[in-house]
């Protein structure tokens, strides 16, 4: 099967997922905030001193069933961690899921060497 | 870099959509005409490491995070649109599962990371490896051709890596900063992104610059070193 060619490689994957709490746990302990222009209304209105009319209304058009790769009531310290780990095991398996999908398609009668 | 709902006014994230959708089409049709059934794995774990790599934020010490996002390293693996589609996968299910970049958005980002950030990366990319092999022709019939990965391939996929994410990042703070030009109420202020260019450019691109340009460089060169000695057959050159 074509997938044990890769073994190694999905191994590296499911590593990177079970290390990825290190990308919650170094901001905080450097008092990093999020990225530069990824602010909640909430946050824009202490930068800004207020909230742009425009921007609140777009912002509330969708939401996030796992917003910010975090679990309801799972915010904090070791629980968010781990729901950042599952949020990149869910993340990860919907975009392997959805890549095999469009390239099974994609790649359709193209030879197999 | 990931833009959320709001920041873009109708005019800005209705013309990234325009202008990626088009691309989505072309490199669909790129796709079909190259990939072969045995390469879809690869073209999922591109997908999934792209997605998995934005998880790394990396800390400025008290300031903001940003992170990697594997464009060129992808399109080097697996061909630039290839890349195109695997970052647009993962871009996508950011935006509709965790809320990291908005719906309206989505346009905007994977124009930027998902396209701008590839085909930059990778062009940087060819050309710095296709002077290698035109300043090695000379020794090349002694036997050293085509050894995959050479130090100058290593040095051009560093190099892409870094323009592309600084293109990307610049992209991203010219749509931010144009909102206040584009968009403002009847009050005068403006009903978008509040920041002007005068801010967001210095603010996305310094760390950029200084220090996201070189995570992006140094993850791309690692995993091509990984690949190099674990899965050689994958790196064409």
């Amino acid at each position: 099967m074509a997938n044990s060619k890769f073994g190694k490689l999905w191994i590296g994957i499911a590593i990177l997922i079970i290390l990825s709490p290190v990308g919650l746990i170094l901001p905080e302990l450097l008092k990093a905030g999020g990225a530069w222009g990824e602010w909640g209304a909430d946050e824009i209105e202490k930068i800004a001193g207020y909230i742009p009319h425009g921007l609140k209304k777009l912002s509330e058009l969708w939401k996030a069933p796992i917003p910010d790769y975090a679990f309801s009531g799972w915010d904090k310290g070791v629980k968010s961690y781990i729901g950042y780990i599952f949020s990149g095991i869910i993340g990860a398996a919907l975009v392997i899921g959805v890549s095999m999908l469009i390239g099974k398609i994609f790649a359709g009668k193209n030879g197999n060497s | 870099m990931h833009i959320p709902d709001g920041y873009l006014g109708p005019i800005t994230y209705g013309s990234l959509w325009a202008a990626v959708i088009p691309i989505w089409i072309y490199a669909s049709k790129k796709v079909k005409e190259i990939l072969k059934a045995s390469q879809v794995p690869l073209l999922a774990l591109s997908a999934a490491f792209s997605f998995v790599i934005m998880m790394f934020n990396v800390p400025l010490p008290g300031g903001t995070t940003g992170h990697a996002t594997g464009a060129t390293l992808i399109a080097i693996l697996i061909g630039p649109w290839p890349a195109v589609i695997a970052l647009s996968i993962a871009l996508i299910v950011q935006a509709l599962i965790f809320g990291d970049g908005g719906i309206t958005a989505i346009g905007a980002n994977c124009f930027n990371m998902g396209f701008a950030g590839v085909l930059v990366g990778y062009g940087i990319y060819k050309l710095i490896s296709n002077f290698s092999r035109y300043s090695s022709g000379q020794i090349s019939n002694a036997g050293t051709r085509n050894s995959p990965l050479s130090t100058c391939h290593l040095i051009g996929a560093g190099i892409g890596a870094y323009a592309g994410i600084n293109l990307a990042a610049f992209l991203t703070a010219v749509e931010l900063g144009i909102q206040p030009l584009l968009h403002t109420g009847a009050d005068g202020r403006p009903l978008y992104s509040p920041f002007p260019l005068s801010i967001t450019i210095p603010a996305i691109m310094l760390e950029h610059i200084f220090i996201f340009g070189i995570v992006e460089a140094v993850v791309t060169v690692t995993v091509l070193l990984y690949i190099k000695k674990s899965h050689p057959e994958l790196i064409r050159g």
